[in-house]
């Protein structure tokens, strides 16, 4: 599991055959990659505040926990952070197991994670200036999508 | 004991990092002591939301500081 935030922009395509490489005890990776909207060109940048030591932290308990959920073989997730231009990827998640179904909840709870409870703080900026935005009340419901879930099916079940 | 300012709060007090020599002995204490500083601050600190953490772990407002604590104040976290 690694958890990696970075101010320097990154190529999610060079994560994955990184993350890939190598492996012969995985049969599926999903990876997903965040990009920053222009929302109709309104949106000059993004500007994202951590706390470090205490984010890459929580993110990765968050991950600890999703690897032990899922019974991934592992995660990577990167994530940006200073100030990100529209058409930048802004976050990178794979999530990578023996069969695929595990992978894909597993990169789809994260990304939820990431969305709305990851301790960062982030700014937008437009033409009349910049302003600090909060998590919309659908990113809530989808991380709640998670909670106190019963437990996943076993592999087995699963194929 | 160092404070620190994330988010909406370092813009309302216009920093960031801050080292106090005479450290209050709480949590609730040190936001008086920033509020008498500063009364936007003070009033940015009690939104609902904000929370403390003492030495990088969240805390409740009634936790105890020692000298060499790093407290920091975070507002409604957003998400990236």
């Amino acid at each position: 599991m690694t958890v990696r935030l970075q101010t320097e922009p990154f190529a999610p395509g060079e994560l994955l055959a990184a993350f890939c490489q190598g492996r012969r005890d995985v049969g599926g990776v999903v990876s997903f990659t965040g990009l920053v909207r222009a929302e109709d060109e309104t949106v000059q940048a993004l500007e994202l505040e951590a706390y470090p030591g205490f984010t890459d932290l929580e993110i990765g308990r968050i991950a600890d926990a999703a690897v032990l959920r899922h019974g991934l073989i592992d995660v990577l997730i990167v994530h940006r952070l200073g100030r990100i231009l529209p058409g930048e990827a802004i976050v990178f998640v794979a999530a990578a197991a023996a069969h695929r179904r595990a992978a894909f909840e597993a990169a789809d709870q994260l990304m939820d994670y990431l969305k709305s409870r990851a301790p960062f703080w982030k700014k937008s900026h437009d033409a009349t200036g910049a302003r600090w935005i909060e998590p919309r009340p659908e990113d809530y419901q989808d991380a709640a999508r998670w909670d106190d879930a019963p437990a996943p099916l076993s592999l087995e079940d699963r194929r | 004991m160092r404070v620190l300012l994330f988010g909406r709060l370092r813009d309302v007090a216009g920093w960031r990092e801050r080292t106090l020599t005479s450290p209050p002995l709480s949590v609730t204490a040190l936001k008086a002591a920033l509020a008498r500083d500063h009364l936007a601050l003070g009033e940015a600190l009690d939104r609902p939301g904000v929370q403390a953490a003492v030495n990088k772990a969240i805390v409740r407002d009634d936790a105890a500081l020692t000298a060499d604590a790093e407290v920091a104040f975070l507002p409604p976290m957003s998400g990236g």
